[in-house]
């Protein structure tokens, strides 16, 4: 057994204040913010955060309005305000821009504002994949809203089923959504994979996995959510996109596909995505709520596992969303018995609110209002979805405003109403100023009661049977009253955010810098300067408790003065501390990178090569991926990995850590690991696919023997399997500085890889199997596509490495990109074996 | 890992503390693929689930064992040392046992879940 090494306590004599004064210049000058319209190249947590933000906002504004325009359409019956087909398009974006462009872009944007600062950290791992995941929303939200502008946006509602959006609705409006959707989704999986490495390896030392903020508990299981959900519907998009360009049958009847299998994998994505948006906002309340009650949280481990378990059963209620497509009754049961037990693990971290605030003395404060507007609205909604999670209730309600109205509840009231409160409370953080008491009241207020005005009604219009997504309504079956009610009360809960709005945007200029943690919490964040510094936090301090501003005396002088670790920047770099997962020790002092334009160069192209193909303009498309894939390598080539100018560095306290390591103990390598998992997730659907076909035909043995046999296939995964020996085999000698080898290794791998991927394609091409045909040898090109394509990716990997070795940017000591490569080309030869297992081998076994 | 050694975190994984929900989605995701297979290409729509039944059953008998199993060990790390520290205490005991408690909550919970799911093959026998 290891003996603990005792806490490091802070230095026991502030340094001098020269010493300090020193420091806090170097430090200013490392993590300067550009000025200008050089601050658009800021990559800094805070500043991308505040964007992120601020975009989300405006798209929740333009959602709104959305919002409205179908409320006037509605108010009486017979309205002629809106035509058919734009109350479509009006809904469909509605939908859209509120679950994809403002509810996860708004717990990320606040999570990557707010979590260092949790954390203690001076920023996250990847400043630049922030700013890359941020300005690839940015571009794709715009482009996406601009559609209705130019009267071509998608119609087929937010979940767009087929064979609506695939055969009966022309034009660009659904490849709007697809495309732009998808594009949007990768920047969501990257700020996932940031979050992750943060939540786990950016925490301060000392803070144990007993010790960490709830707020990261929950962002953990969300950030990993997002890792398996979000790919389901990036494989669902890829294979509406491929049947709508290039007509490959996956949901066509007439040739064997199925538009079931768009309805498995959109709400795989769809139900745990609710939970997505709903557990950060549980989170911000679970920040609140000891503040407020100026307590502890009562029962941290039951609401750790309300997080965990919520993260877990979320996955197995997607088929409760499709209770009527005449699925056996017992497929159903299975659903409906998951549904059912997601209500155990929301309701104890709600007692566990409740009991908090009982025990505790509760402030009176504006956030509060919220936190207790937002619950009492959750769990009404909470009790209906345990309504229609019962398959028999549920084949009533189905696809009427009962929906709606419960959907709202949830989303709402479990999600709306604690970001509002959340930026009322962490607003000194963005700003150094508070928000008005007296508007935030009546924010609340209107807010408040707009909403219930709104959707209590729809639950009733819905039982009287008046469909969702209809235009509009005769008059005279009991829905006129109740939709006028819930126009009314549209306007009044619009009313409340204009008053929120206002509040946000008045001139605060002559109110006072309010002072530091204004709440009195005992959560690390309000270690906060105000207004806020640069740098996050002046020193790292060690971490004894779970309210360290409350229960560790002198924490905030300590942590001004520099007592800390990394009270300077001698060297004038951004760094930061990586500490081990389970117990926080520190491992590594990591250098983040600073200001720069790549990552927005990068995200420019990649949109582009996503807004391109939507109007099929594919030389285009190409160019601009090319130009993406040049602006990544030379991201990668001159910010990433940088050989250090000394191997070790005194952090503070007597602590000495290495300024580069790689393999598992890098975050890159975390990294790398998270994001093939998300990958992996994609291509496991793809494979899903292929038997979920299997299982729909009797006849699937006899469409299997036309291709694409044996022999290529097998070919094709022996070539590929062999390049991923290789590649490790290069790492080996690499590290053990044989260059010679390396160079061969991995230059042979590169030529396997890519006679492997020739091979695999000359399976299906030389069985002529025609993928516009029939859904199996579609499903089939598109297994062999998924798996060249990524072989591709490894090529340029192996190539790069190479050209690494050869610059001297990577050497036998330093070889991050040769492990992050090998482990890149783990997950390559497994998809590989995969895939012919399942195209070659399966039709022998089937 | 052994719960006799909480003061090195080498032995402490991440993984120990979702295993039992793990185990859920196994028996979720197995008892699932069965029933829509068997229905589908074998029993037809108003056949007999007798079979997928009895699978499912024997999942469940094997996914509720492995959930005791995590539970017992969970339960020990829970006890370690007495029982007494604290779960917010700064030392690896209080976080040895915090991690003991939340195994130990999240294994109650993936059981019930788990017998939710098995319910349904008690309720239901055909594919209708």
């Amino acid at each position: 057994m290891s003996q603990e090494p005792p806490d490091l306590e802070p230095l026991a004599e502030a340094p001098s204040d020269e010493v300090q004064r020193g420091q806090r210049e170097r430090l200013l000058a490392a993590w300067k913010t550009p000025t200008g319209w050089r601050s658009w190249s800021a990559v800094n947590n805070t500043s991308i955060g505040r964007w992120y933000m601020m975009a989300a906002f405006c798209f929740f504004l333009f959602g709104g309005v959305l919002a409205l325009l179908m409320r006037i359409q509605l108010a009486v019956p017979n309205n002629t305000f809106l035509s058919a087909e734009r109350y479509n398009q009006v809904f469909t974006m509605h939908g859209t821009v509120m679950m994809f462009l403002f509810a996860i872009p708004m717990f990320e944007a606040f999570s990557i504002f707010v979590l260092p600062q949790m954390l203690g950290a001076r920023d996250l791992p990847f400043p630049r994949l922030s700013a890359f995941g941020f300005w690839s929303y940015a571009l794709g939200g715009t482009f996406f809203c601009a559609s209705l502008l130019f009267n071509a946006a998608p119609r087929g509602g937010w979940f767009m089923y087929p064979p609506l959006t695939t055969r009966y609705q022309p034009g660009i409006g659904a490849d709007f959504w697809l495309l732009g959707l998808s594009f949007i989704e990768v920047a969501a999986i990257a700020a996932a994979v940031e979050l992750i490495v943060g939540v786990l390896k950016c925490r301060p030392p000392g803070m144990r996995l007993n010790l960490i903020p709830l707020y990261a508990w929950y962002l953990l299981v969300a950030a990993a959510m997002i890792l398996f959900a979000f790919p389901p519907v990036i494989a669902g998009s890829l294979l509406m996109e491929v049947e709508r360009a290039f007509d490959w049958p996956f949901f066509d009847t007439a040739r064997g596909g199925d538009p079931l299998l768009w309805q498995h994998l959109f709400w795989l994505f769809g139900h745990p995505e609710v939970y997505v948006i709903f557990l950060p906002s549980v989170a911000i309340v679970a920040m609140i709520v000891p503040t407020v009650a100026r307590r502890a949280i009562v029962g941290y481990s039951w609401i750790v596992l309300a997080a965990v378990g919520t993260g877990f059963l979320s996955f197995g209620l997607w088929v409760h969303h499709m209770f009527t497509t005449g699925l056996p009754g017992i497929s159903l049961g299975l659903f409906s018995a998951a549904s059912e037990a997601v209500a155990i693990p929301t309701g104890i971290q709600l007692f566990c609110f409740i009991a908090t605030l009982a025990a505790g003395k509760v402030s009176r404060s504006v956030p509060m209002l919220f936190v207790f507007g937002g619950l009492a609205s959750f769990v009404m909604g909470g009790l209906t979805g345990v309504m229609v999670a019962l398959a028999p209730f549920d084949f009533q309600a189905h696809d009427t405003f009962f929906i709606v109205g419960h959907l709202h509840y949830v989303l709402i009231g479990g999600s709306i109403f604690p970001v509002v409160g959340g930026i009322y409370y962490f607003y000194p953080l963005f700003d150094g100023k508070l928000l008005s008491d007296k508007l935030g009241r009546a924010t609340f207020w209107l807010m408040f009661t707009g909403f219930h005005v709104t959707f209590l009604p729809m639950h009733l219009t819905g039982l009287r049977g008046m469909p969702r997504r209809v235009f509009t309504f005769a008059p005279g079956l009991g829905f006129d009253r109740a939709n006028l009610v819930s126009t009314v009360g549209a306007f009044i809960l619009a009313a409340g955010v204009l008053v929120f709005v206002w509040d946000l945007l008045r001139s605060k200029k002559t109110q006072p810098t309010c002072a530091r943690n204004p709440w009195n919490s005992g959560s690390l964040e309000w270690l906060q300067e105000m207004p806020d510094k640069p740098w996050g936090v002046r020193s790292i301090p060690e971490i004894d408790r779970r309210y360290p501003l409350w229960d560790q005396p002198n924490l905030m002088r300590d942590v001004d003065e520099g007592r800390f670790f990394l009270p300077d920047a001698e060297e004038g770099k951004r760094e930061t501390l990586v500490t081990s997962v389970i117990d926080a020790r520190p491992v590594q002092c990591l250098r983040v990178p600073g200001p720069s334009w790549i990552a927005l160069y990068a995200a420019f192209f990649t949109g582009g090569a996503f807004i391109t193909s939507t109007f099929h303009w594919w030389k285009a498309a190409l160019a601009s991926s090319v130009l993406a894939l040049g602006a990544i390598l030379y991201w990668l080539w001159t910010g990433t990995a940088i050989i250090p100018e000394k191997e070790t560095k005194d952090v503070g306290l007597g602590v000495t850590l290495p300024l580069y390591v790689s393999g598992p103990a890098s975050v890159g390598w975390w990294a790398m690991f998270i994001t093939m998992l998300g990958d992996a997730t994609a291509f496991v659907c793809l494979v899903f696919g292929y038997f979920y076909y299997w299982t729909i035909h009797q006849d699937f043995a006899r469409a299997a023997a036309q291709g694409p046999g044996l022999l290529w296939p097998l070919l094709g995964g022996g070539a590929l399997v062999a390049s991923w020996a290789l590649t490790l085999l290069a790492r080996r000698a690499n590290r053990r500085d044989r260059a010679a080898l390396f160079y061969a290794s991995m230059l042979s791998a590169v030529a396997l890889a890519i006679a492997g991927s020739c091979a695999l394609i000359a399976g299906p091409s030389r069985t002529g199997l025609d993928p516009t045909r029939h859904v199996y040898p579609a499903i089939v090109w598109m297994l062999v596509a998924w798996t060249v394509f990524h072989v591709g990716l490894g090529v340029v990997m192996q190539l790069y490495c190479v050209a690494r070795r050869a610059a001297g940017r990577m050497t036998a000591r330093h070889d991050i990109d040769a492990a992050n490569v090998s482990l890149y080309w783990h997950f390559t030869a497994l998809t590989a074996f995969v895939t012919v297992a399942v195209i070659a081998g399966f039709p022998r076994v089937a | 890992m052994s719960p006799e050694a909480p003061d090195d975190e080498s032995n402490q994984s991440l993984w120990f503390v979702v295993a039992a929900p793990l185990c859920w989605a196994a028996h979720f995701l197995v008892s699932y693929a069965t029933v829509a297979v068997w229905c589908e290409r074998y029993a037809g729509r108003d056949g007999s689930l007798y079979q997928a039944r009895v699978a499912v059953a024997a999942y469940t008998a094997a996914a509720l064992g492995g959930i005791g199993l995590i539970a017992l060990a969970a339960w020990r790390r829970y006890q370690h040392g007495g029982g007494t520290e604290a779960f917010d205490a700064d030392t690896p005991l209080g976080r040895h046992r915090f991690i003991g408690s939340a195994t130990l909550l999240l294994s109650a919970l993936s059981a019930v879940a788990t017998a939710y799911s098995a319910l349904t093959v008690v309720f239901i026998r055909d594919c209708h």
